[in-house]
């Protein structure tokens, strides 16, 4: 969606996890590297984990420990 | 392109479920009777082929099927009998709850470890396991995010246009060269594999045919739209980290740039997804309907039971 007054691009900010930001987006990052993305909504990684840097890759969820209760050791 | 309008062939039967579904499809036979259903194992090859190909007349049909069929009142009593023999037996297999929250966080989090498949696939697994796995997930991937489109009528405002969102990525966000049944298509080439729709559907096991069913199940009926929406945030969250770690597969093996790109993407969507399917589907179902909340537990807590099965399954066949 074009970014104008009316219709000003939407970001959204959650208490852990990346930053959400409607696509189309261009980010320079700190090293001078441009990454762009068409994609509706992006997710920027904010918590600097990620090994796909600026998007987001999930790195910030909570790793549990073997023996630790999860359901998702499975998959 | 002949073949693809014609549709994919019938495939074997596994039974006299199966048997009598392919029979009376092909115009040369009598439908078992729905009562059999009851007697069958629910997750067994000859109950979950039988729903299957019942479902897939609602897809791309079958070569020398009539269309007409797909409405056909008969056989739409015995899908209906091989639907309630699978769906009860989840109900009692999978623990109801209303936590949602604890359900959802617990797909939230990963193991430094884990001992599924795509943990053995990033570790250990070979050609020939890529090739397996991607066989049996070839009966969702190359129809993927069909079963959920139907879920759209049924829901509004923010719900709605947060699962329209993610659809629209998912088929290629107008782009036909980047629909994701497409791109795996792409990986199933550089794997040496048959890309054409149907294929490998004599080769889909039981548990494969079982998480195929589930989503036509949650899909096709409205009062199951909870449990779809909860169906499709655990495909979603769970995504990420496991398409990282066959990613890894891919490029240890030197799958080639198409099998790779088909994870990689994963990645970086379904970490969109996500976010997405969390805050405007279900947040936004809940808002419309809050007694959603057990049936979207329900969707998420059967697809992990059903997901396990067929990880089971498939390090089984492995002996791993
Ligand atoms: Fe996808
Ligand atoms: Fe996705």
């Amino acid at each position: 969606m074009p970014n104008s007054s009316e219709h000003p691009c939407r970001i959204t900010i959650g208490d852990d996890g990346p930053l959400l930001v409607e696509g189309p987006v261009e980010v320079t990052c700190a090293d001078g590297t441009v990454a762009v993305s068409d994609r509706f909504v992006v997710a920027l990684c904010m918590c600097r984990r990620s090994r796909m840097y600026p998007w987001c890759d999930t790195s910030h969820r909570r790793r549990t420990q073997p023996g630790e209760k999860s359901r998702r050791d499975t998959g | 392109m002949t073949r693809h309008r014609a549709g994919p062939p019938l495939p074997r039967a596994r039974g006299e479920l199966s048997a009598g579904v392919i029979a009376f499809l092909r115009d040369d036979g009598a439908l078992p009777d729905p009562g059999a259903a009851r007697d069958a194992d629910p997750y067994g090859d000859d109950l979950q082929l039988a729903l299957y190909v019942c479902y897939e007349l609602h897809y791309r049909g079958f070569a020398g099927v009539r269309p007409e069929l797909e409405w056909d009142p008969p056989l739409l009593t015995v899908r209906g009998a091989l639907e309630d023999r699978f769906l009860t037996a989840l109900r009692h297999d999978v623990p109801a709850t209303d936590e949602l929250d604890g359900v959802l966080e617990g797909l939230l989090v990963e193991p430094i470890r884990g001992s599924g498949v795509s943990w053995f696939l990033q570790d250990l697994g070979e050609l020939r396991h890529l090739r397996e796995y991607a066989i049996q997930r070839s009966l969702y991937h190359l129809k993927e995010a069909d079963p959920h489109a139907w879920v759209l009528p049924r829901l509004s405002g923010r719900a709605k246009a947060g699962m329209a969102a993610i659809e629209y990525d998912e088929f290629g966000a107008g782009r036909a060269d980047r629909v994701h049944a497409g791109l795996f298509a792409g990986l199933m080439s550089d794997l040496g594999l048959d890309t054409a729709y149907g294929r490998y559907l004599d080769q889909g096991c039981a548990p494969m045919l079982a998480l195929v069913n589930v989503m036509s199940l949650f899909g096709l009926h409205r009062r199951l739209r909870g449990a779809l929406v909860g169906h499709f945030a655990a495909v979603e969250i769970t995504s990420s980290p496991g398409s990282r770690r066959l990613a890894h597969a891919m490029k240890r093996n030197g799958a080639g740039p198409a099998a790779e790109f088909f994870y990689t993407e994963h990645v970086e969507a379904d970490a969109v997804h996500e976010q997405v399917v969390r805050r405007d589907v279900i947040g936004g179902l809940l808002d419309d309907e809050p007694a959603m909340a057990t049936d979207i537990a329900f969707g998420i807590t059967a697809t992990s039971y059903l997901e396990e099965r067929l990880g089971d399954r498939m390090l089984a066949d492995w002996k791993v």
